[in-house]
């Protein structure tokens, strides 16, 4: 983290937010999303806002700058910026304030630049608009100075370039960069980036970071992420259901949460907690207890990440079991169809893939986008073919299955994916969708099958009286308990779990996480985890095989891994763990 | 850019071939005798029927029969019609009137679909929106026939402001009130594309960036909304010209208007078959045409089409 | 919990103020609610859909049963006399050119425009829905092949082959054939917007778990994609049985659609364009029976859209 004191702190405050009320029209009349937020906001600072979806911090954040959608209005309060009364600002005044006074960058880099204009084009719109320079020559150089200053090394040619030809992570170094390019006082950054890889992420907010302090523009930060806020800003401010429930300087809100939203929070954010683990089996075992930990209080119960792990580990068999998944040389070559002149090509998705997974126990395969780690799933799953190398479950290859022992294989090992949205056909009822794999494979008649669907809705804490509702009645986190019992429902020994909490709210995160280590314990079962979040690895997973472009370049423990990486590439993501700075300056 | 013409050009190549194979078909390789047929219960001379025989190598195999009138079609020899006229001269005298018409037709359509359905979109759910979005329905509901006869009594005998059929010449202002008769089921569709594209775009993330960029309403609007509308209605203004060939065969009947559309309309009318056959065949290359040319437009209007590698 | 004092910066709100709720709490309405019953509840609030369907139910029933609305004979009753006469007592719109009632031909006429609507929707819902199924589940070359075929049949205005057809088919004008002859060439499209939402239906992860507990393909195609992709075919369907009875009329109007004996709205509005300037009631009924029924079918599919698509509610 930045030391706070090489920042230049006047004593009036850039923004003052006092009692601002959010509310946004529907038939039913005005629907309060933001109510009586207040936040002072100082010369230089960054202040971070962090909430779940639906806890308003888009919204503040949105309503400064009156970028609210259509059915949205600020119904009360004042938003008191540099002196300006800016709630009160007609459209036409806030032309002027945006992009000029206060930056904007949005959250997702891949809907945030139009499609059809050039990145020149779009970053010179901004400079024109904001007056920052006039005259055609004036303008493209200076796109290609903020350009240059995002970090794109050869701005002058990519100016040029559409949108499409960039990555994730250039796309929001462009965005970073129209944001700052009129040098304002303020920058408003909405989860800038939550959609990127982790390591992307880190170099991303590092260079933000640089720059704002160049500058000295103030940064109002909103993130979903306790532990990335944390490391951020020296202010934070923690929203729940549109309401304020704690704010004060950073590292005193970790340490010592006080609003029991804040103390759940604490206690189920994966970042943190692979912190604390680390620094409980870094330090010597006396001293098991970090500044940052804490009993777990009432309202925590069933969320605490450290207890889950605790729980696994104490649960982990003593003496070794065989294996029940064996992969060898596994490989995947998707064949590209050429389009244009000579450009077909090979995609080498899984290269040599090799680990094994003891049974009752939890491998992750982690990596980021790319690197294959889905792919090895599908082929494990028997839902892709690969191209050569082997599968053994429970010893036996699993190459040549077909019919009946393919279905057999299938019944001892089933999948949980990753969007909760799409995980469930939409016109099933629960209690067909759970039951279907007992249907296809013939298990007990009527009502043994609604028995089972009752049990395992039981197994996953699900009323029984969901059985003829439909998936759109249900939340993400439900919908995904009945994913699992689906997944369950044949009692297999195997479940493949492809990011199946890496769509939810951190909360719900930590309960699914909870409960799958419950099931585990209880079950027996063996869990194949495939994610890109090696905090949560560090929670759930007794092994990690981290994977990069295909190939699986270090596996170990998950105290080897995290103790004492082997590979650059592993510690860089280790690095990338929100957070890092926090245990460090304790 | 060349890479996706090329491969728009090789693509269009099967379609041409099946389209024409496929009208072809129809036609000739019906039990019976193809050319009794065409002509319904008329009986025609044995002359001009041994005539068309041989203009269609009917005493040959169906596929060779094929691939001799397909090598006419690119010589330009669409064969003649009853009158003994080739069909290729009367498209040369008749062509021309028929694009005028067509582009003004397409002004018409553009302008307004574009313009009103963009102010719907902009003004969703106010009264102005709200009578577009049921004055269109009717449009499209009706026949085009019906709205040509309705414009004719109403524009031309009623209130006497255009002629119920176009002077020979077809001078522009006598065309004008078929163009709009011809255009307005087009421009019904693109009042309601647009502003369905319009609003779906104005709710897209980058559009509040542009606003959080500092830029303003009136630039907001045409750069970055209207614009990326554009793209589904082009597309559809493609697919749905096959409307405006149908409703221009059937505009320049009823309006009298000398274009490829009367001629086809007469043929029809008369039960010429073969003119029939050969004029919409050349309907449907000169429908390939737009199709092709359009395909290649949205690659302009689309940057991620032109740079797929 | 440690009791290290507070700094002067740190808020905490009360607890009375922002009382914890459950975690993911189940909260389930009282109603059941799924696509298509969220569909109903929505399309019954809406006046668009109580006119249509009334439009619609209407034209069925004088459809089936022509004489409980007029008791004039639509053909054998004609008098010269009376050619293009005014309206009077039992003859409510008037006479035609050959002196026949105009509302009892147009009451005749109903089966035979909503006949042809429904065969032809019935055509090309089935050969739009087998090519647009198997080309977006199987893909591959399968798909290659369908949709290529497809673009060939997509390439020629269905319309004007159908006056192709009809030429050839001179011998043989009736209903059927009218109807085949316009379906088979209108069917690219159905198959068009099912491709393409199969495709999207497909990646779906519910597919890939049926997959992975061992369904065979026909089965997830027939139970999961294929009720899922089906709404946008409903909404062209809907449409396209208003845009078929256009057709008939059109080809009708040309003069290759039904013969002159079958009573038929094209026909008649065919017949009267002679006199539009002496006698318009005789094209403007028959045109006026024609719009409003096309105009029913086009208002319920846009009704069905606006309640299946939650992007075009959002429009709404």
């Amino acid at each position: 983290m930045s030391d706070s004191s090489t920042r230049s702190t006047g004593t009036t405050p850039l923004l003052e937010i006092k009692n601002l009320e959010v509310g946004f029209q529907s038939t039913n009349g005005i629907v309060p999303a933001v109510r009586g937020v207040d936040l002072t906001l100082m010369p230089g600072q960054t202040l971070a806002i962090v909430g779940e979806s639906g806890s308003g911090k888009s919204t503040t954040a949105h309503a400064i700058i009156n970028l609210l959608p259509g059915a949205g209005r600020i119904t009360g309060g004042s938003i008191m910026f540099d002196g300006k009364e800016l709630s009160s600002y007609s459209e036409k005044q806030m032309e002027d304030i945006r992009g000029r006074e206060i930056g904007f960058v949005p959250q997702d880099p891949m809907s945030n630049l139009n499609p059809v204009w050039s990145v020149g084009f779009q970053v010179e719109e901004t400079i024109r608009a904001n007056g920052v320079a006039t005259g055609r020559k004036e303008v493209r150089a200076h796109a290609i100075q903020v350009l240059k200053e995002a970090g794109l090394a050869d701005a002058d040619k990519r100016l040029k370039q559409f949108p499409h030809q960039f990555s994730g992570g250039m796309r929001q170094r462009v965005l970073i960069g129209i944001g700052l390019s009129s040098r304002p006082k303020l920058l408003i950054a909405d989860e800038p980036t939550s959609a990127l890889d982790v390591t992307v992420q880190r170099r991303i907010l590092d260079h933000l970071e640089t720059l704002t302090r160049d500058i000295g523009t103030a940064v109002l930060f909103i993130t979903h992420d306790l532990g990335l806020a944390a490391e951020r800003a020296e202010q934070l401010v923690v929203m729940y259901k549109g309401r304020i429930v704690e704010a004060g300087p950073s590292k005193e809100i970790l340490q010592n949460p006080v609003h029991p939203y804040t103390q759940r929070l604490v206690a189920a954010a994966p970042s943190l907690a692979s912190r604390r683990i680390q620094s409980a089996t870094a330090q010597s075992e006396t001293h098991s207890l970090s500044d940052l930990d804490y009993a777990p209080t009432k309202v925590t119960e069933g969320l605490d990440l450290i207890a889950a792990a605790e729980e696994r580990v104490e649960s982990r068999p003593v003496t070794k079991r065989p294996d029940a998944i064996v992969v060898k040389d596994l490989t995947k070559v998707y064949k590209i169809r050429g389009q244009g002149k000579g450009s077909s090509g090979e995609l080498v998705a899984a290269d040599k893939v090799s680990f094994a997974v003891e049974k009752g126990t939890t491998t992750a395969l982690v990596g980021e986008s790319g690197s294959g780690k889905s792919t090895v799933a599908k082929m494990i799953l028997r839902l892709e073919n690969p191209t050569s190398g082997q599968i053994l479950i429970d010893g036996t290859d699993v190459a040549p299955l077909k019919g009946k022992p393919l279905l057999d294989l299938r019944r001892r090992m089933q999948p949980v994916f990753q969007d909760p949205y799409g995980s469930l056909d939409p016109l099933r009822n629960i209690g067909n969708t759970i039951a279907e794999p007992l249907q296809v494979h013939d298990v007990g008649d009527r009502t043994a099958r609604r028995d089972r669907v009752l049990e395992l809705l039981g197994q996953v804490s699900l009323p029984q009286s969901l059985i003829t509702r439909y998936p759109n009645e249900l939340s993400g986190g439900q919908r995904q308990r009945v994913a699992i019992a689906r997944a369950l429902a044949l009692k297999p020994d195997i479940v493949v779990l492809d990011e199946a909490v890496s769509a939810l709210d951190v909360l719900v995160q930590a309960q699914i996480l909870q409960l799958l280590a419950e099931l585990q314990s209880e079950l027996e079962l063996t869990y194949l985890f495939i994610t890109h979040d090696l905090a949560v690895v560090r929670v759930i997973a007794d092994n990690v095989c981290v994977m990069q472009q295909g190939r699986i370049v270090e596996a170990a423990s998950t105290d080897a891994v995290f103790d004492n990486p082997k590979e650059q590439y592993t510690r860089e993501l280790l690095n990338a763990i929100p957070g890092a700075g926090i245990i460090l300056g304790v | 850019m060349a890479g996706y013409i090329l491969r728009r050009l090789l693509q269009a190549i099967p379609v041409l071939l099946g389209t024409t194979f496929l009208i072809y078909f129809m036609v000739f390789a019906m039990p019976g005798d193809p050319l009794l047929a065409l002509f319904g219960d008329k009986t025609p001379n044995p002359a001009l029927l041994e005539r068309l025989r041989q203009e269609y190598h009917l005493d040959q195999p169906f596929i060779v029969q094929y691939f001799l009138y397909l090598g006419g079609i690119f010589r330009g020899d669409f064969g003649t019609s009853f009158s003994g006229e080739a069909v290729s001269d009367i498209l040369a005298r008749t062509f021309p009137v028929t694009i005028r018409l067509a582009i003004l037709a397409l002004i018409i359509e553009f302008v307004g679909g574009v313009l009103i359905g963009l102010y719907s979109g902009l003004r969703k759910g106010k009264l102005f929106d709200g009578t577009a979005l049921i004055v269109s329905l009717v449009f499209i509901s009706l026949p085009i026939f019906v709205i040509a006869f309705v414009g004719q009594y109403v524009f031309g005998i009623q209130l006497g402001w255009a002629r119920t059929t176009v002077s020979t010449g077809a001078p522009i202002q006598d065309l004008i009130l078929p163009a709009f008769v011809l255009a307005s089921i087009s421009l019904a569709q693109l009042i309601r594309l647009t502003r369905a594209s319009v609003i779906e775009t104005a709710g897209l993330d980058f559009v509040r960036t542009a606003y959080g960029k500092g830029l303003s309403r009136r630039r907001i609007i045409p750069v970055h909304i209207l614009r990326n509308s554009l793209i589904p209605v082009v597309t559809y203004a493609a697919t749905d010209f096959g409307v405006l060939l149908v409703g221009a065969t059937v505009t320049e009947g009823i309006f009298n208007v000398p274009g490829v559309g009367r001629t086809l309309y007469q043929a029809i009318i008369r039960g010429e078959g073969p003119t029939v056959v050969s004029f919409v065949t050349v309907m449907v290359l000169i429908y390939l045409v737009v199709n092709l040319v359009v395909d290649l437009l949205y690659g302009l209007l689309d940057p991620r089409i032109r740079y797929v590698k | 919990m440690s009791n290290k004092p507070l700094s002067p910066t740190h808020f905490v709100a009360p607890l009375e103020e922002t009382p914890l709720v459950a975690i993911d709490a189940v909260n389930v309405g009282e109603r059941k609610s799924n696509l298509w019953i969220d569909a109903w509840r929505d399309m019954r609030r809406r006046p668009m859909f109580w006119v249509s369907a009334v439009i619609i139910l209407l034209v069925v029933v004088v459809a089936l049963a022509p004489n409980l609305f007029t008791s004039v004979p639509p053909n054998s009753d004609c008098q010269l006399s009376n050619s293009n006469g005014a309206p009077t007592g039992e003859h409510i719109l008037g006479f035609t050119k050959q002196g026949c009632d105009v509302f009892s031909r147009i009451v005749h006429g109903t089966s035979t425009s909503l006949s042809v609507g429904i065969i032809v929707t019935i055509l090309t819902s089935v050969l739009g829905i087998l090519f647009g199924a198997f080309a977006g589940f199987y893909g591959g070359w399968l798909d290659a092949v369908l949709s290529r075929a497809g673009d060939i049949f997509f390439s020629i205005p269905y319309i004007l082959a159908a006056v192709v057809i009809m030429s050839v088919f001179s011998a043989y004008r009736n209903v059927f054939v009218i109807s085949l002859a316009i379906g088979i060439f209108a069917w690219p499209s159905t198959a068009r917007v099912l491709r393409a939402e199969i495709l999207r239906v497909k990646q779906s992860d519910y597919v890939m778990a049926a997959q992975a507990v061992g369904v065979s393909n026909l089965k997830i195609l027939m139970r999961h994609v294929l009720p899922n992709s089906i709404a946008p075919v409903i909404v062209v369907t809907t449409i396209s049985l208003g845009a078929a009875i256009v057709a008939e009329a059109t080809l009708s109007f040309l003069g290759v659609g039904l013969p002159n004996s079958t009573m038929s709205w094209g026909n008649d509005i065919s017949a009267a364009q002679v006199d539009l300037r002496n006698a318009p009631q005789t094209l403007i009924y028959p045109s006026l029976a024609l719009s409003i029924t096309v105009l029913a079918f086009i208002m319920m599919g846009e009704v069905v859209r606006d309640a299946l698509d939650p992007k075009a509610r959002a429009q709404r």
